[in-house]
């Protein structure tokens, strides 16, 4: 008890923030959703062929439902630590017996039920405007579980490194949101030309959005298992990084 | 994770240091609190109290020294000394999200302790917070997040009880609540250590005190015993009429004048008597319309050993 009780307090107490918030954390991204399922599915998607044998819209479902996924988490996990930070009560849980491994996983499930509950929203929608051939759907939920952990564990580095709005604006604006656009999210990397094809491989994001796809569609440009061990050997190297901050007490304790 | 403080002092700190871009701000600080004390650290702003309750809590890290709380090293066994301490930060910090109630059941639950609702209610009663416990953070008035803040390093009920400036920016009704609460506490058995820059609350609450200046311990001592090392009384006398100059023979008082030589300071050693004083200046055909003793007080012992007032104005 002593030692589980401050860890669910902790992860209780960061699902509750973003659950208050629900216009902000779920509504917002259902809606811009919504709309580029309109766009692209609806209107612009049925004059785009995929070379597959599905259309445009069940390629580029798995790529929002990610997205969603994704940004949410990452949005979670990096601007809970840094508002804690900038606001100052990140010392109410300095003090507390809550230790780093404690402190990572409550940030790291908060954020990631977080980001599986705005993509399992985005599927939802996603039925009214087309079927999904559902090829292996609990890998999916792995492929989507395992891309959360690592975006979270990249949110709590975020979190950590930032001193300024401006300065986590950068890792939304210049890193992640890039490298989901580049990561094959609204086209199979097998249409680009071989350089952008091979540099689109050194993209960590395009091994979740194309493994995710792959396990949900059943169509892919990676082998699933190499997507499975290139986006697991990521997040341990994250989680690594983001466990060394949070143990050395890098930008927390002063 | 024990619950329960062990033998030996509540807090002793050895050689404690700390040093922010090469300015020291806590200089080798040994220190040694007792279970059950009202202990106050008083110092000028800069002084390194508050740094040494962040080394003491963990919000900072120590460079050279070491921390033990209840017997437990505070860096090797911080679960448990964390467990043991409540802290209130000078700085008010809260988070916005949640209402009062429901912060200090979050807070009960970060130190592992099952929500008391007896417990937290009394809390909010007596701190004054029982309009506002449904009420967000964010719409509590200063006075009231202060409050909050009291409640919420006690709401695990804490063994040591460390209080960063409790008073600072707070109504008279509340530093009395407060200081009330503080006494019935200590009798439970907490052990207090408070900052304050009110040197008369020390005074009356204190039983021990160690007194800070730029990083280093001037002084530890009952507080008895500090004021008894200030020998020196003050006289005071209002005189008939503003007099330039005073006898002479009263130099040895040290005579200091105010409002314009109608009321004149004498400085009284340990065998100096107000008699000899007020018995020159009748000799001298002085009238004398008043006439008030001062004794030492903390504040005349802050002022001799850090040479600035307990505001930080340089008095020496």
């Amino acid at each position: 008890m002593p030692y589980f009780l401050p860890f669910w307090t902790l992860l209780n107490k960061e699902v509750q923030r973003w659950f208050v918030s629900p216009i902000q954390t779920l509504i917002a991204p259902m809606i811009t959703s919504s709309l580029y399922l309109f766009i692209f599915g609806l209107s612009l998607g049925k004059r785009i062929s995929v070379g597959t044998d599905i259309t445009y819209i069940q390629f580029v479902v798995p790529g929002l439902v990610l997205m969603g996924v994704l940004n949410n988490t990452f949005a979670n996990s990096s601007f809970s630590l840094f508002m804690s930070r900038y606001l100052g009560h990140m010392v109410d849980l300095l003090v507390t017996p809550i230790g780093p491994a404690q402190f990572i996983i409550a940030y790291t499930l908060a954020s990631i039920l977080r980001g599986l509950v705005v993509g399992g929203a985005i599927l939802f929608i996603s039925c009214f405007f087309t079927t999904l051939p559902l090829h292996a759907p609990w890998l999916a939920f792995l492929m989507a579980g395992l891309a959360s952990f690592m975006i979270a564990q990249l949110g709590i580095i975020a979190g950590i490194c930032s001193d300024s709005f401006e300065a986590i604006s950068i890792y939304t604006t210049f890193l992640l949101l890039p490298l989901i656009y580049l990561g094959g999210m609204f086209y199979p990397i097998s249409i680009l030309p071989s350089f952008w094809q091979g540099l689109s491989r050194f993209n960590p994001l395009f091994y979740t959005i194309d493994g995710f796809r792959h396990c949900l569609v059943g169509v892919g440009d990676a082998p699933i298992a190499m997507s499975f061990m290139v986006s697991g050997a990521i997040s341990i190297v994250l989680f690594l990084w983001a466990a060394a901050l949070l143990s050395s007490g890098y930008n927390m304790r002063k | 994770m024990s619950n329960k403080p062990t033998a030996g002092p509540a807090l002793e700190i050895s050689h404690l240091s700390k040093s922010y871009s090469g300015t020291t701000v806590v200089d080798d600080i040994s220190l040694c609190i007792e279970k059950g004390e009202i202990y106050g650290l008083l110092g000028p702003n800069g002084a390194g109290k508050s740094t040494t309750i962040n080394l003491i809590t963990g919000v900072a890290k120590m460079q050279a020294g070491s921390v033990r709380v209840f017997g437990y090293d505070n860096v090797r066994n911080y679960r448990e000394t964390r467990r043991l301490i409540g802290v209130m930060h000078q700085e008010v910090v809260i988070d916005p999200f949640f209402p009062v109630g429901r912060a200090l059941k979050i807070h009960s639950g970060y130190y592992g302790v099952k929500d008391d609702p007896a417990w937290r209610e009394l809390l909010i009663e007596t701190l004054g917070l029982g309009p506002h416990a449904d009420k967000k953070m964010h719409r509590l008035s200063g006075g009231m997040k202060r409050r909050f803040m009291v409640a919420k390093a006690l709401v695990h009920k804490p063994s040591l009880l460390i209080l960063d400036e409790p008073t600072a920016g707070v109504d008279v009704e509340l530093r009395r609540a407060l200081w009330d609460f503080v006494a019935l506490i200590r009798k439970e058995g907490t052990t207090v250590v408070l900052t304050t820059h009110y040197l008369e609350e020390a005074q009356q609450m204190c039983d021990r005190i160690a007194i800070l200046n730029r990083g280093k311990v001037v002084a530890v001592d009952s507080t008895v015993n500090l004021v008894k090392h200030i020998e020196r009384r003050t006289l005071k006398v209002w005189l008939d009429g503003p007099v330039q100059e005073v006898p002479p023979s009263l130099a040895e008082f040290l005579p200091a004048a105010e409002e314009q030589g109608r009321v004149w300071r004498f400085s009284l050693g340990a065998n100096q008597r107000s008699g000899q004083v007020l018995k020159i200046l009748y000799s001298e055909g002085l009238g004398i319309r008043e006439v008030e003793t001062h004794s030492p007080s903390l504040e005349d012992v802050f002022v001799n050993l850090t040479g600035l007032d307990s505001a930080g104005r340089a008095r020496r």
